[in-house]
């Protein structure tokens, strides 16, 4: 037995004490939320818009920020506290996180308050033709 | 045992069950877990800290029919690694305190008393309210009794900022007491005294780590310039493995903290704010403003006057005399040692419990079994030894002088990291 005993049990302990209880769950929860909303958009409109997944790529900096911020304060530690290559993998580990997270979350939202023009025709069955010719006209 | 009873087992449960695949691939030789043994032995296990609760916990699972007994007067459970924290000012007393019924499991008799003698040929251990109890198995886990006496002149009424004295060995409280006088010369400035007793002592690295941290908060609050810090070390080295050593004496060098070798505190006068260290040239007197004090460490009085001690190592201490690779007494077979109390060169530490447990649990239930245990203490013991709040070096060591790493190519022992500080502060009590 040693410190190399990380498994998910203990991780699910560690990220409690360093989150607290509550907040770790609640964080949870919201990335659960988030993640399922994301997929059902997906499965909703069938298609990725790339107009909506460029405003989210573009939160993508704020995200990677936000996050090393906050596990920096959570810590009571700042950057110039990074000694090795391993702190800097962890924390561009949290930086692509937050990224991916908040730029999930952009993209969800924007999904859900503007919902496809064109989607009702493209739940309806079509021919092969007229599949392709919707694409074009959603402009995805 | 009320809802946090529950909740606290269910998460050691859930952690353990989570862990147990581990500890299995670990074992060498040893035994599926699955199995309960049947077997109607008396065991008692006298403290129920770290080490003895967990030992509890342990045997209620492996054992069934077993008489299992957990003797400690303590109502309250000390996370002690925790202590260095709140002496510093990182945590509040709060963090390293929970109740020792919250920790111990179902199907066992606890009594909330004290072990004051043992009679290990008769089998039996008598508590200070004179109850006696018969043992087969007795597992010593009784940890360190910290000898404040030793040192003149202290008084634990005198903790705190009016006299610039901290003790954050004492308890969460005192320790909490203690950081009010660390924040106190830290605004203040003037000569801060450190220092590690003559004794074998529980996480010997956490008065280094007490005085890395008190440089650096002097740092940050821009008092710095105003403020000496001095280490008094005990012998001729700042921490028992030389590679290790070095290192400190480097990071020391480096922040401008001095150190003393071969420096025991043996006396403080509170009125003049004087210190006086025993050192190979004679007594040493020094002004401070502030003083972190270390007691002496000893067993309790009961193992050393049941003649259980090492009768040639640490006289003047008396821990516990156990072969050191499989904790056994090495004249009463029925008895384990577990945690500080232990006659084993290096860690006393909570590190060290967490490899102590399997080798004991495996030997005593071996033995049950009419069979011989084979798991082997080999001396483990962990210091995340803080340099500064948000920095840490990882240091794992064993019996021999050589470091171990837990994550090889990863975190490196020697290099201070923010990721060794994060598993200290955050990593270690969960686990």
């Amino acid at each position: 037995m040693d410190m190399q005993e990380f498994t998910l049990g203990v991780m699910i302990a560690v990220f409690e004490e360093m989150f607290g209880r509550t907040l770790f769950w609640t964080m949870t929860g919201v990335a659960a939320a988030i993640t399922a909303a994301w997929i059902f958009v997906l499965i909703r409109d069938r298609h990725v818009s790339w107009r909506k997944f460029l405003l989210a790529q573009l939160s993508m900096p704020v995200g990677a920020v936000a996050a090393v911020w906050f596990v920096l304060a959570r810590t009571g530690s700042g950057l110039r506290h990074m000694g090795g290559p391993i702190d800097w993998l962890v924390m561009l580990g949290v930086a692509a996180a937050g990224a991916v997270g908040l730029a999930l979350l952009v993209y969800v939202v924007q999904s859900l308050i503007w919902r496809p023009r064109a989607s009702a025709p493209q739940r309806a069955p079509t021919a092969p033709g007229k599949e392709t010719r919707t694409q074009v006209l959603t402009g995805a | 045992m009320g809802g946090k009873h529950s909740l606290g087992m269910s998460r050691r449960g859930f952690m353990t069950m989570a862990t147990g695949g581990a500890v299995a691939l670990a074992a060498s030789g040893g035994q599926s877990a699955a199995q309960p043994v049947r077997s109607n032995a008396r065991i008692v296990i006298m403290g129920a800290g770290a080490g003895g609760a967990s030992m509890a916990n342990r045997l209620v699972r492996r054992l069934e029919g077993a008489q299992i007994t957990v003797i400690d007067g303590r109502a309250e459970h000390w996370y002690q690694p925790g202590f260095t924290l709140i002496g510093a000012g990182l945590r509040p007393a709060g963090y390293a305190v929970t109740k020792t019924t919250d920790w111990l499991p179902q199907g066992i008799d606890f009594i909330a008393d004290y072990v004051t003698e043992i009679d290990p040929d008769a089998h039996r251990v008598t508590t200070r309210g004179g109850q006696r109890i018969d043992y087969d198995y007795l597992i010593v886990a009784s940890g360190t009794v910290l000898d404040w006496d030793a040192i003149e002149g202290f008084d634990m009424a005198l903790v705190g900022p009016e006299h610039g004295i901290s003790a954050h060995y004492a308890s969460p409280e005192i320790a909490e007491l203690s950081a009010r006088a660390l924040d106190r010369f830290t605004d203040m400035g003037g000569v801060g005294l450190f220092g590690r007793p003559a004794t074998e002592l529980k996480c010997a690295g956490a008065p280094v780590k007490m005085c890395f941290l008190a440089e650096d908060m002097a740092d940050r609050k821009g008092t710095r310039e105003r403020a000496q810090f001095i280490f008094n070390a005990q012998t001729d080295n700042l921490f028992g493995l030389g590679v290790v050593h070095h290192r400190v004496r480097q990071f020391m060098e480096e922040r401008d903290i001095g150190y003393r070798f071969s420096h025991v505190l043996k006396a403080i006068d509170p009125a003049t704010k004087v210190a006086t260290f025993a050192t190979p040239q004679g007594d040493v007197r020094t002004d401070y403003d502030f003083i972190n004090v270390v007691p002496p460490q000893r067993a309790a009085p009961a193992i050393r006057e049941a003649g259980l001690s090492d009768p040639e190592r640490w006289v003047d201490q008396g821990w516990l005399h156990v072969d050191r690779n499989t904790l056994r007494h090495m004249r009463y077979p029925n008895i384990f040692g577990l945690g500080d109390i232990n006659g084993v060169p290096r860690g006393k530490t909570a590190a060290s419990v967490k490899w102590h447990l399997p080798v004991v649990e495996d030997h005593l239930i071996a033995d049950m079994q009419g069979l011989e245990g084979t798991r082997q203490f080999c001396g483990y013991t962990s210091c995340p030894l803080i340099t500064r709040v948000g920095r840490a070096l990882l240091v794992e060591f064993n019996f021999t002088e050589n470091l171990h790493q837990s994550f090889p190519g990863i975190v490196s022992p020697l290099e201070e990291l923010w990721i060794s500080w994060a598993m200290k502060v955050f990593a270690l009590r969960p686990t």
